[in-house]
């Protein structure tokens, strides 16, 4: 009840807000599709449900990112969505408007006998040579060294990692290239890499099932599964030096230290500077075409991610996701008035 | 009473001597219906080789026969090689073969010679419907109730005991997943016993009776019985059951994505994962892009598995033949 008075509210504020000349675009609802990453796949699905209040009914497919920037590239769904950001000549090439939507955290997570959750200790230098396999022993003494008080059992370490390719992998290798030099040269960053050592499992529910289930395990998730299934969290060091833990604070932390005049918007959150920002953080991302054929639907699209922005926040922080600072979501609404349809600023939507 | 007009009808009814030689026109079309059905099947199975085979070109120009042997599965670098995946496809389809044609054989037997009356309707059909459950459901199934077992008891025990032994040890070493080729290879097991006993089962009911009595008149066992009557007699149909599953078992891809382990690497041990043909495409598929190498490679992969799947059909029959001739 509660939250339906609160919505009921919100889109009642909504309507106060919204023009006159808007109004008759809300009396009947638009229907919009869309398709692609897995990652902002739930956060989306909950926006979907309460922006129809707003008269958008969202129908989203999570595909993989791969599969959303083909489908938009062919035009086939609306608009894309990926966790790997185009490349500004990707973007002119396919005639493509790239913004974020919504940010995560990606989690390593143990499963060692006697260790409790953010009590260990980890450099992203120490989990780059645990997944390059050159760190195989809980007790090996680069893991001891700064975990002191913490007793580390003889035990073979069992990295697991994301089977299908997938844009938290990208988030991940993308972290343990920025931290260590033999990561990129060896693996690199990408959906799926040459992984040394370890087994994979399907999705984060594979990886959080695999590591629950593995003695020495260790694995990285969606901040969300390692809460949900009440797995152990490790400190990771940042690039300030310090030891963070993963919560919403050292989420945000890091979003607000970002840069985001970034071509395509493609802010990079990993590794960022501040004492108090977790080091695995990324935007996911929406390509829209600015030559669209049904310019009616993109600017529906355009008014759905509007209405997110405006009232998903609370959504977003319930699953975990962190929300994008007000700065960049005016950032992202004065990209859309950079697309013309019929010689018209797309934005703000009429 | 005796008028009434409806047995007279029918007893006119049987007009099908007249339809026969009035007109061939009915037998044409349906001869040329099943003509065309069966060409269907050659036209489709055709289509599909060749789509997968332009599909792989790129990768089969840009890696050349060394994309059939080389190890290497790089998405970063964008080399790709199918060394691991076949030899996983190969490797969980004979150890799944190896696990389940024992036991097939024993519930086939024990069914056909043993099994008291009530009890072949009731466990025949339980075991029909073991092959009529959807793969995913045993991926899940394995995942979640199987793997765990495996990873907290029956892997850690062999680990520490035979893994430490001097030559056999290397088969069993590594960290306890619970994943791995050999769990996917017990799935894969599961699987394909109800195809490979259903058909065992049928074969040996339809061996005469009398060859039976006759070897029981001279003094035979049971066991003798089957070994040296039934077995000979159904042999070239027992193999086309085991042919029937090796299929199911190479082609198999939802329940091995869940139990494999997913890597793309050789390791000597069966606890060690790995990847098969299948699993890898239906994992990597998503997140290739239209037109790049990767999503060439991974239909190169399907023409492979086409391949091989031709090639243990072929030679199942060539078997076959040279055995019936001898």
């Amino acid at each position: 009840m509660l939250v339906i008075t609160r919505r009921l509210a919100l889109t009642g504020l909504v309507a106060a807000a919204a023009t006159p000349a808007a109004l008759p675009a809300l009396a009947q609802t638009a229907q919009i599709t869309g398709a692609g990453a897995s990652f902002p796949n739930p956060v989306y699905q909950r926006w979907g449900e309460g922006a129809k209040a707003a008269g958008i009914q969202l129908n989203y497919q999570s595909v993989g990112s791969g599969a959303g920037v083909n489908q938009i590239r062919n035009r086939t769904v609306d608009f894309g969505a990926t966790d790997a950001p185009l490349t500004q000549q990707q973007l002119t090439e396919a005639n493509l408007l790239q913004f974020p939507t919504v940010m995560g955290a990606v989690v390593p997570i143990v499963n060692i006998p006697g260790v409790e959750t953010d009590q260990l200790r980890l450099t992203g230098e120490v989990l780059a040579e645990i997944y390059a396999g050159r760190i195989t022993r809980w007790n090996d003494p680069r893991i001891v060294e700064m975990n002191s008080g913490v007793t580390l059992p003889n035990l073979a370490i069992a990295p697991v990692y994301r089977a299908d390719a997938s844009g938290t992998s990208f988030v991940f290798t993308s972290y343990l290239s920025a931290v260590s030099e033999s990561w990129k040269n060896g693996a690199g960053a990408g959906t799926s890499v040459r992984w040394a050592t370890g087994a994979g499992a399907r999705g984060n529910e594979g990886v959080a099932g695999t590591v629950r289930n593995t003695r020495g395990g260790i694995g990285y998730v969606e901040n969300a599964y390692a809460t949900q299934n009440r797995l152990a969290t490790v400190q990771l060091r940042n690039k300030a030096g310090q030891y963070v833990k993963p919560t919403m604070e050292t989420f945000q932390a890091a979003a607000t230290n970002a840069n985001w005049n970034a071509p395509g918007m493609a802010a990079s959150i990993i590794d960022q500077q501040g004492a108090n920002s977790w080091p695995i953080v990324s935007p996911t991302f929406i390509l829209l075409p600015t030559n669209p054929t049904d310019g009616a639907k993109t600017r529906a699209v355009m008014r759905f991610f509007d209405w997110a922005f405006t009232n998903g926040g609370n959504v977003a922080r319930e699953l975990e996701y962190v929300p994008l600072p007000q700065n960049v979501q005016a950032a992202v609404r004065s990209a859309w008035a950079g697309i013309r349809i019929d010689g018209q600023p797309a934005w703000p939507a009429r | 009473m005796a008028q009434v007009a409806v047995p007279e009808t029918l007893e006119v009814a049987p007009a099908r001597p007249t339809t026969r030689k009035g007109s061939g026109t009915g037998d044409t079309i349906f001869a040329f219906l099943c003509r065309a059905s069966a060409a269907l099947v050659l036209v489709l199975l055709g289509a599909i080789i060749v789509e997968l085979f332009l599909g792989g070109l790129p990768a089969f120009r840009a890696f050349g026969a060394a994309f059939i042997s080389s190890t290497d599965w790089d998405p970063v670098q964008e080399i790709y090689g199918a060394g691991v995946p076949i030899y996983g496809t190969i490797l969980t389809a004979i150890l799944a073969l190896l696990l389940a044609v024992p036991v097939a054989f024993g519930i086939a037997f024990f069914l056909t010679e043993l099994a008291p009356e009530w009890m072949r309707g009731p466990v025949g059909t339980a075991i029909e419907l073991l092959a009529a459950v959807p793969s995913i459901i045993f991926g899940m199934w394995g995942f979640f109730v199987i793997v765990p077992v495996m990873a907290s008891t029956i892997q850690p025990a062999i680990i520490d005991t035979v893994g430490e032994l001097p030559l056999i040890g290397s088969l069993f070493q590594g960290p306890p997943f619970g994943t791995g080729l050999f769990t996917a290879a017990l799935i894969l097991a599961i699987m394909v016993l109800p195809f490979i006993a259903a058909t065992m089962r049928d074969v040996f009911l339809q061996v005469p009776g009398v060859y039976k009595e006759s070897a029981y008149g001279l003094g035979s066992t049971r066991w003798e019985v089957m070994r040296k009557v039934v077995l000979p007699y159904t042999r070239v149909s027992v193999v086309g059951g085991i042919m029937l599953g090796l299929g199911r078992a190479l082609g198999e891809t939802m329940a091995v994505t869940f139990v494999i382990g997913n890597a793309n690497r050789i390791t000597p041990s069966l606890f060690g994962p790995g990847n098969t043909i299948a699993s890898i495409v239906a994992l990597e598929f998503g997140e290739s892009g239209a037109g790049s190498l990767k999503l060439s490679a991974l239909l190169a992969l399907g023409f492979l598995l086409f391949v091989i799947s031709f090639a243990v059909l072929a030679l199942s029959r060539w078997l076959l033949r040279s055995r019936l001739k001898g």
